[in-house]
């Protein structure tokens, strides 16, 4: 990829990252950097799509400790769960037979597993040693009549953040638009009610949760054409031009993608959650906000009404387990403010939020759902994190995988809430789940017995 | 709180859990060195609970039987008994008998402590060889009580007590004993005794069962009697030691008797699982021994706080069902209470003083037919228990975290060590892995009826 690509996904014009002060995404800071790089990020984008063979083409570094591990499900083929890469030799690199291997893997991948498509991912060492990985997937493509897609993001390209842009700028580019939606099925369309078409962009369906979520969107008539990724297929993600409405759901990380379908296809976005009960409501009359359907709005008025009563009655015993205790939540994502929201329904006090990737809207959010005396954390070290569980008397900590141990070996009570999680949390129903699993950690009987010094100690 | 015992309430018994009680005072005497256990019953009573035995420790099992038939029932069974002790002590050359009745000759009124007098009597020739001989009713107790009978018997005939003059409680400085429950197993006893050592202690375990029913691989190719196991020269000396260590709550006669006997002082722990009753069985040995609890035991303990906090987040809230003998009864409930677990069903088949301290409203003395149906209508997702559980928890689609009497589906049941840091940490990691590999209430997938997914 050329330093102009990078440049030009870096200058993102629906990211509000994107200001005259902070251009794009921020450098990495040699010696002081954690996360992912792009081909992290570009892979984890795309890996829930569950009938593509996903081969990482790159030295074993790449592939070997990334995959099979994301708590992503799907509701068929299970394709994507097959681990694939060119594991280039140095013999490879130094003959310069990567692009033969790649093309031969391409053949091995289809005859063995017929994918409905390939995704190529190009790693760092193929991109420094030239291979032409668009040429070879072009030539894989005539020749066995079956897609293969090149994702370029060697990791020295950028971040995660930016991997998940190239994700979507390869779908946007090469496969949507390249295939009309089915027709939908009479009797389905006898139920006297509009179906609107609708994609869900950045929904990865971790632990399944969507399918908490699907359900309500049925209901209402709401068709997904495609979600990007979580349980997708391939032929959906080809068919994503044509839905009347686009919710931007995980993040920013594939904000391109909602743009790009404005501008190409005009279809109206939003940015929503699924987490929290307000949230989801939020979300739901959103997409009839959108799509300017009176009749859905006033259906969707009802559901909300309905399904919030019912999640309030199952949340009732668990808030009386979880009020007023505290929290300190570093999600290193930026929506911070749907997760608080989410804890608040809970009877939560949400007392510090990580804020580093945060923009200042998502801060004015913050301060508006925790009043001003908010403690926001710019810095997610260890350490800061530690002082302010001591300083704030914090109860539990929420934070990524990445955090757990730092909190476990401080013998603090920790819920994980990153991708490789294994308990679903959206949806009306996924907050029943939230409250569970925090209330097992918080009320823990472990917790005293590892801070108990032993009886030899205090005795003496 | 006190906890309610739900009584048996039905007429039959169905997939039973409870094992007789000649079975547990049987295990018992296998834990002692030169000795042949023998039954006084019908030959079956023998030949079943030594096909157990076999199955579970996988070892050949001396175990013999008075072969009582129509005769000797009805006429009387001395010499029966008479006959068994003779014939054993001359061709098996144990050095101690222990002789258990059961339900027939219980029922029949057998007299032991005659027909024993009767033996010493006709042959002087043994007079050097010991019995130890227990009534063990099969319709009365189970393995626990059973087990604890022949460890009280085993007290009374072989240790001297204090008047006589002949041991002296302390005299032996570095010396403890241990009383080992029925429900620890031979891999428990040689980590109670390593512990032990690495105090620069002595103990005399009674019964020691590790030595006695696990690898043995000797020079001769057959020993009609047991190898290994408490010798029997020691027993006599457990007056010298520094103290006794009990290790559960069935042994609390049994303990109240050495205590007479002896004035040895005893301490007593219903259970060594989980870290506070290890805690409280390193630092008493610490004392005992007067030496710093080494560095090797305070790194164990290190380990299993983080074990604990690894694992809190699989065992937390999970709705366990437990089928076990009182005391490991007991000690699986403290532990995965200890973590955050529910037992949502207890399932014991005897009455035993470990069930007053269950952590719990109720416990149903019952079988394996009443866990099912608690562990289902409680939705359970986590059986424990022995191997016939296996059957239970297939029905049920649930894991099963085997323990206890008997295991004759897998390989190592009896040598597994659960006591200690080590041991409770092992237990938690196994409980953790297995509901990892049986994830509970995960979500359904959802097809929406417009999906254009065609899979």
């Amino acid at each position: 990829m050329q330093q102009k690509d990078i440049a030009a996904l870096l200058d993102e014009p629906a990211c509000a990252h994107n200001t005259k002060a902070k251009s794009g995404c921020a450098r990495p800071k040699p010696g002081s950097t954690a996360g992912g790089c792009a081909f992290d990020g570009a892979q984890i984008a795309l890996l829930p799509i569950a009938d593509v063979a996903h081969i990482v083409h790159g030295t074993i570094a790449c592939a070997g400790s990334s995959w099979d591990n994301r708590g992503t499900r799907s509701s068929g083929p299970t394709l994507f769960r097959i681990g694939m890469t060119t594991d280039l030799t140095e013999q490879d690199v130094i003959m310069g037979r990567g692009e033969k291997r790649l093309l031969h893997s391409i053949k091995q991948a289809i005859d063995s597993y017929q994918p409905k498509a390939v995704f190529i991912y190009n790693t760092c060492v193929p991109a420094l040693i030239g291979d032409d990985v668009d040429a070879v997937c072009k030539a894989a493509t005539e020749k066995w009549g079956v897609p293969v897609v090149p994702v370029d993001g060697a990791g020295f390209y950028g971040s995660k953040n930016l991997g998940n842009r190239i994700a979507g700028e390869a779908m946007f580019k090469y496969v949507v638009g390249t295939r009309e939606p089915e027709p939908l099925a009479p009797e389905l369309l006898g139920e006297g009610k509009r179906i609107h078409d609708v994609n869900l962009i950045g929904e990865y369906n971790i632990a399944g949760e969507l399918w908490h979520v699907l359900p309500l969107l049925d209901e209402l008539g709401l068709r997904v054409l495609c979600t990007l990724s979580g349980d997708a297929r391939f032929h959906e993600v080809q068919t994503m031009h044509r839905s009347e409405a686009n919710m931007m759901v995980c993040s920013k990380a594939m904000v391109n993608v909602a743009r790009k379908l404005q501008e190409k296809y005009g279809t109206p976005w939003f940015e929503g959650s699924f987490y929290g009960v307000r949230d989801v409501s939020q979300a739901l009359s959103d997409f009839a906000r959108l799509l300017k359907d009176d009749d859905l709005a006033a259906r969707t008025e009802r559901l909300i009404a309905r399904e919030e009563q019912r999640v309030h009655d199952l949340l009732e015993p668990w808030r009386q387990r979880l009020r007023g205790k505290r929290v300190l939540l570093y999600t290193g994502g930026v929506k911070s403010w749907s997760v608080i929201s989410a804890l608040q329904d809970l009877g939560l006090e949400v007392i510090a939020t990580g804020t580093n990737k945060s923009t200042e809207e998502d801060k004015q959010r913050i301060r508006e759902l925790m009043g001003d005396d908010a403690k926001m954390l710019d810095e997610g070290s260890p350490r800061a994190l530690l002082d302010t569980v001591r300083d704030y008397q914090v109860d539990v900590l929420i934070a990524g995988g990445r955090n757990m141990y730092t909190a476990l070996k401080a013998r603090i009570p920790f819920l994980d809430i990153n991708q490789e999680r294994e308990f679903g949390y959206a949806g009306y129903a996924g907050m029943v789940e939230l409250a569970r699993q925090l209330a097992l950690t918080i009320e823990s009987p472990a917790w005293p017995a590892v801070r108990k010094p032993a009886p030899w100690e205090s005795a003496s | 709180m006190s906890i309610t015992v739900l009584k048996r309430n039905k007429a039959l018994t169905v997939n039973p859990l409870k094992v007789s009680a000649p079975v547990g005072a049987t295990l018992a005497f296998l834990g002692l060195n030169r000795s042949m256990p023998l039954m006084h019953g019908s030959q079956g009573c023998t030949a079943f609970a030594k096909v157990m035995f076999v199955r579970h420790f996988r070892e050949p099992i001396p175990l013999q039987t008075t072969a009582m038939d129509q005769v000797s029932t009805v006429m009387g069974g001395q010499e029966s008994i008479v006959e068994a002790l003779a014939t054993i002590f001359s061709k098996n050359k144990p050095q101690l008998i222990g002789l258990m009745t059961t339900g027939l000759t219980e029922t029949q009124g057998a007299d032991i402590a005659g027909a024993l007098g009767d033996f010493r009597e006709k042959h002087p020739e043994f007079a050097d060889r010991q019995v130890v001989a227990v009534n063990t009713p099969d319709f009365a107790g189970g393995f626990e009580s059973g087990f604890a009978t022949a460890v009280e018997g085993m007290i009374r005939t072989l240790v001297p007590a204090l008047d006589v003059g002949v041991t002296r409680p302390g005299k032996r400085q570095r010396q403890v004993n241990i009383l080992a429950g029925a429900s620890l197993t031979p891999g428990d006893i040689e980590s109670l005794k390593e512990m032990i050592e690495a105090f620069e202690l002595r103990a005399i375990v009674l019964p020691d069962i590790s030595d006695s029913l696990d690898g043995h691989l000797t020079a001769s190719d057959f020993t009609p009697h047991t190898i290994g196991g408490t010798p029997l020269s020691e027993i006599p000396l457990m007056g010298d030691s520094i103290a006794t260590l009990v290790i559960g709550d069935s042994l609390n006669a049994t303990a109240d008797l050495l205590h007479e006997k002896t004035g040895v002082p005893d301490y007593r722990f219903s259970h060594l699982l989980g870290l506070d009753a290890v805690d409280r069985f390193v630092h008493l040995l610490s004392e005992l021994a007067e030496r710093p609890v080494p560095a090797r035991i305070v790194r164990q303990r290190a380990q299993l706080q983080d074990a604990m906090v690894d694992c809190h987040f699989m065992i937390g809230l999970t709705p366990v069902a437990i089928a076990a003998e009182p005391d490991q009864l007991l000690a699986m409930c403290d532990l995965l209470q200890g973590m955050g677990a529910e037992v949502v069903a207890a399932v014991t088949p005897e009455r035993g003083p470990a069930l007053e301290k269950l952590p719990l409203a109720e416990v149903k003395l019952g079988d394996l037919e009443d866990l099912e149906q608690m562990a289902q209508g409680a939705g359970a997702r986590l059986l424990i228990g022995n191997s016939h559980v296996a059957q239970s928890a297939e029905r049920l689609h649930l894991p099963l975290l085997r323990c206890g009497f008997p295991q004759y589906d897998t390989v190592g049941g009896y040598q597994r060590s659960w006591i200690g840091y080590r041991g409770t940490r092992q237990a938690l990691f196994d409980i953790a892995n297995l509901l990892l590999q049986h994830p509970h209430a995960e979500i359904e997938p959802y097809r929406s009826k417009y999906s254009q997914k065609k899979d």
